[in-house]
């Protein structure tokens, strides 16, 4: 294990086609609507950027070695091999026009799961070496350092403390036999240390007991916006050994997409077997303390505002009605955007395209998706739950001059709580 | 002096046996390269379950989201008329109703011919509209192949022939109606291996979008 | 043998009446889409018109073609027409027998060079030439012979006119039309098992009208007769379009009259004059009578997949096919995931654990 090559690239894409695969390839008529679904298309207008194009190494390799007439084909020389070259042009493809939001996959009319692919094909990419440097950079921080951004234990430990003294809430930390271990995102620690406090504050008030974890404080998995496995199972690793270590009920996912979906949906399957304790995002933990009643709000706000969708959390995570309700504890004034639930669309930086400075121009360029959609709601202010998601939001709104106060649900849910002072 | 009748009764018999055999052993292989690949098992604790929203997908995917269609109507609108023609045209004629009677059979009542003519004649144009949709639009340039020109030709000659086999534009008979049965058996042998299996596999790749969503609960 | 009296002569002669024989010109010319105007021109020529010799050679043949000629129920001015013409040879017909009717065969030949009419029934035996003799001559020799010195060539029925009966699979003794054999002589195909009467007489009169063949189509068939198809003047055609069918002989669908495209009828390919001339004087015709047509004035009509089988279908056993279909490509299926399954488990076997410190290429 020293280097990446071309052979274990096609290796890797040999291993990743499965059945669906061979399902979706074989049911492609190439009609182009999934290019309609994708802002990297809808934004550029630039055909290359049509989503099923972005699979053919993968579509390549899967003719060439699980179908007959791929066979024959190359046994007369009429196929086109996947070459080092090819995939060097292809990971513009792959990673800088690509977030896996999964929009494609909704609108395909023969049902091919586009993002499903080219979670696959990017296994291939990163054991080929053509994984573009800035996600590969944050893949090595996160190995080697614990955080994408290279957030130490240190800081996390500096960001309590100075909360702690701020609201004089505490942050429980390696708390033995806690229901919830709560994870962060790098970039909630770094940028939004309010995420941290507001679930203190919840969290106080609804009797929920916590923690966080020293050696598993960190929820992102750079492995899965890479496309390794193989790093994503050693990050997921650290935070199945966390919640076992401190005996937890349920994990909580932060604020964050594709955190939600590395250790909900692909981490069992990482480490290949279910989790013994549950995961839930942090959203549907407080729809769940709303519902109960165990949470509630007060002196709503008459500010219109509207809600974007981080695609890890709707399309690719079924989180869709908790943060509609969540709204309506903060608020009397909920614009819905045209396209949002489920079609959603992407903000331009997820799947590792925040992090990848080839992409940086594209990504803002595409970004006129969302800003047009923000504008036709009309709404005062913006709210999401993904960290990442907000940061490509508020780079993207001071790019095209817009000014639009971005905020966490989770946040406005604290600001907002009606707080039991008698029982303190 | 008997050629078109000799050619009738070529493409209906050994032609057919060739054409329906290579289409059925294609058919069946292809099932097996697909499913022979596998799925691995997940682990994740599933919020909802597989199959129903796989069936659901299988048929709420004919629809198209409202958002795409203003997009892209045209797609949209020339699939609908050609599958529909195709349909109307291959199930609810009469000789065809009686082809499959003979092979499996059961039958079922068909419709006027006139109503199966217009109908027929609607696809055929919505074909010749997907063509220069194919032609002109360029995100379905890059998209395409020489497989596609091909699979258009293998769809396209089967109707225009029995277009005109059923209003005799070719005399004699017999040679327009073997020249329709002929361009079916060319269909039938490059089907399982063209993109013409998306006929089947469609179901297939529906299926498994809809329950990989249905698993976490996403109407897809 | 010829006699010298025109037609004119012999038709009032036998008492048919100038009325009579302006009806029939009529008729003739509506049958042969000629214009009215045509009509006085046929009826002067037909008048004129002398005896024609005519030899008819019976090959291989049921005599249902000269059944279907001469068993009228009443006397028409079409048996009449027929009766006119000086049948010199018809081994069936005439009453000389053996040397003698050879020997007239040869006369009329000699007599009438370059301007007797052959017509032949029957197919012609190309295998084994002893599977059909007449008097010690193959059909073969016999053919070629006697068309050395015609001026035409009527093949009447299916037989002669495509090899019919006899050259249906397996077609033992190696039967084919009179055009297979004869190239050099106009030929005109009177198909139909047996054709229908007023056809053959209508050729003939035509023939003795303008002393030319009819416009033929490319089986060559005279297009006046063989110009439409069943299907296309069938009175039970709105049916079809309708998708009104009988599924059965004794159904509701039947006994209204219905379709019988599902019961086989092969009118669709089939161009013959049956749906308009009828048969027995007008009376009615099969499918009227409430059976499909058989396709019987086609080419190999007798291989088309079955009188009771509807055109469309394969003349194979399909359900057969299938079965064997899905067995080989089981068969084949399983070896194809047998190789799917070792190149993914292969891949699965190389699989080098990806590090972060195997991010970069080679070199």
């Amino acid at each position: 294990m020293s280097e990446a090559t071309l052979e274990r690239g096609l290796n890797a894409f040999k291993e990743q086609i499965d059945a669906p695969v061979a399902a979706f390839f074989s049911s492609c008529v190439s009609c182009g609507m999934c290019a309609e679904a994708c802002l990297f298309y809808t934004e550029t207008g630039d055909p290359k950027y049509t989503p099923i194009r972005k699979l053919e190494p993968l579509r390549r390799v899967w003719e060439q070695e699980y179908t007959i007439v791929g066979k024959i084909k190359s046994l007369l020389g009429l196929s086109k091999p996947v070459t080092d070259e090819l995939l060097q042009e292809w990971q513009e493809l792959l990673y800088d026009s690509c977030t896996m939001c999964a929009r494609c996959s909704m609108v395909c009319p023969v049902g091919n799961d586009i993002a499903y692919m080219v979670r696959k094909a990017r296994e291939g990419m990163v054991a080929s070496g053509n994984a573009p440097e800035g996600v590969k950079g944050a893949s090595m921080r996160a190995v080697k350092i614990g955080s994408p951004m290279g957030v130490t234990l240190k800081a996390v430990e500096a960001q309590i403390k100075h909360i702690e003294a701020d609201s004089g809430l505490t942050i429980p930390m390696d708390a033995v036999g806690a229901d919830y271990l709560v994870l962060l995102s790098s970039m909630e620690i770094m940028n939004f240390p309010e995420y941290l406090e507001a679930l203190a504050k919840i969290f106080k008030q609804a009797k929920v007991t916590w923690t966080l974890c020293s050696t598993a404080f960190e929820a992102t998995n750079s492995g899965i916006q890479i496309g390794s496995s193989d790093i994503a199972r050693e990050l997921v690793q650290r935070i199945v050994d966390g919640a076992e270590r401190l005996k937890v009920k349920c994990v909580i996912s932060p604020e964050c997409g594709h955190a939600y979906t590395a250790i909900r949906w692909e981490g069992p399957n990482l480490i290949g077997k279910p989790f013994p304790f549950k995961v839930v995002h942090i959203l549907e933990l407080l729809d769940e303390l709303r519902a109960s009643g165990r949470i509630k709000t007060t002196g709503l706000e008459s500010d219109s505002m509207t809600f974007h969708d981080p695609c890890s959390l709707v399309r690719k995570g079924g989180v869709i009605e908790e943060p509609r309700n969540l709204m309506g504890m903060v608020t009397t004034n909920f614009i819905e955007m045209q396209d949002h639930g489920k079609w959603a669309w992407c903000c331009g930086g997820g799947g590792g395209v925040s992090s990848n400075e080839d992409a940086e121009e594209l990504r803002l360029k595409v970004f006129k998706r969302k800003k047009e959609q923000l504008e036709q709601t009309g709404a005062d202010i913006l709210v999401t739950a993904c960290a990442n998601c907000r940061l490509v939001i508020e780079e993207g709104l001071e790019e095209y001059k817009m000014e639009m106060p971005i905020t966490g649900l989770s946040e406005l849910v604290a600001e907002h709580l009606v707080v039991d002072e008698t029982k303190e | 002096m008997s050629e078109p009748m000799d050619f009738l009764l070529w493409v209906r018999g050994p032609a057919f046996d060739v054409a329906a055999l290579i289409f059925v052993i294609g058919v069946v292989v292809r099932f097996f390269e697909i499913f022979s690949l596998g799925r691995k098992a997940n682990f994740s604790e599933p919020r909802g379950t597989e199959f129903g929203p796989g069936m659901k997908s299988v048929l709420t995917r004919s629809l198209p989201e409202p958002g795409m269609f203003k997009r892209q109507p045209l797609t949209i609108l020339v699939g609908y008329v050609f599958h529909i023609g195709l349909l109307i045209s291959l199930i609810l004629f009469v000789p065809h109703i009686e082809l499959f009677r003979e092979t499996f059979g059961f039958g079922w009542p068909g419709l006027p011919n006139p109503l199966v003519d217009a109908a027929a004649v609607l696809s055929i144009v919505a074909l010749l509209a997907a063509l220069w949709h194919r032609i002109s639009s360029p995100v379905m340039r890059i998209l395409t192949t020489n497989e596609d020109w091909l699979v258009w030709a293998l769809t396209f000659l089967p109707m225009l022939t029995g277009y005109i086999a059923y209003h005799r534009m070719i005399d004699p008979y017999p040679l327009a109606l073997g020249l329709h049965i002929l361009s079916i058996e060319a269909l039938m042998i490059f089907f399982p291996f063209t993109k013409l299996m998306h006929a089947f596999t469609l179901f297939i790749a529906r299926w498994y979008n809809g329950a990989m969503s249905g698993r976490r609960v996403v109407e897809s | 043998m010829a006699d010298t009296k025109t037609l004119g002569e012999s038709l009032r002669l036998h008492g048919v009446s100038r009325r009579g024989f302006l009806k029939f010109c009529t008729a003739t010319a509506s049958m042969m889409a000629l214009p009215p105007t045509m009509v006085p021109a046929i009826a002067a020529a037909l008048e004129k018109a002398k005896r024609p010799s005519v030899i008819w050679l019976s090959f291989q043949e049921c005599t249902g073609c000269t059944e279907s000629l001469t068993r009228s129920h009443a006397p028409t001015v079409e048996n009449l027409i027929f009766d006119h013409i000086s049948l010199d040879y018809h081994h069936t017909l005439q009453v000389a027998a053996g040397d003698a009717a050879e020997a007239a065969r040869e006369e009329a030949m000699h007599e009438n060079e370059g301007e007797y009419l052959l017509v032949v029934d029957g197919s012609i035996p190309e295998g084994n030439a002893g599977y059909s003799t007449i008097a010690g001559i193959s059909n073969l020799q016999m053919l070629e012979e006697s068309a050395k010195g015609a001026a035409a060539i009527i093949a009447v029925g299916t037989c002669a006119a495509f090899g019919g009966l006899h050259k249906a699979e397996p077609n033992p003794t190696g039967a084919v039309a009179v055009s297979d054999i004869i190239k050099d002589k106009p030929i005109i195909n009177v198909s139909g098992c047996p054709p229908i009467p007023v056809v053959i007489t209508g050729v003939l009169a035509h023939f003795l009208t303008f002393g030319t063949i009819p416009e033929l189509d490319e089986y060559g068939r005279p297009m006046v007769f063989y110009g439409q198809s069943i299907h296309d003047r069938c009175y039970r055609r709105p049916f079809y379009d309708k998708g009104l069918f009988a599924e059965t002989f004794d159904d509701e669908g039947a006994k209204k009259g219905w379709c019988l495209y599902k019961l086989g009828c092969k009118g669709p390919m089939t161009y013959n004059a049956c749906a308009t001339a009828k048969w027995n004087q007008g009376a009615s015709w099969p499918v009227e009578s409430g059976h499909g047509c058989l396709g019987c004035s086609e080419p190999d009509f007798w291989d088309a997949g079955g009188f009771y089988n509807a055109l469309s279908i394969p003349t194979s056993d399909v359900s057969k096919l299938v079965t064997v279909g899905v067995a080989a490509g089981v068969a084949l299926g399983a070896a194809t995931a047998g190789l799917n399954h070792k190149t993914k488990s292969n891949a699965a076997k190389n699989h080098g654990t990806v590090t972060v410190d195997d991010l970069e290429k080679t070199s």
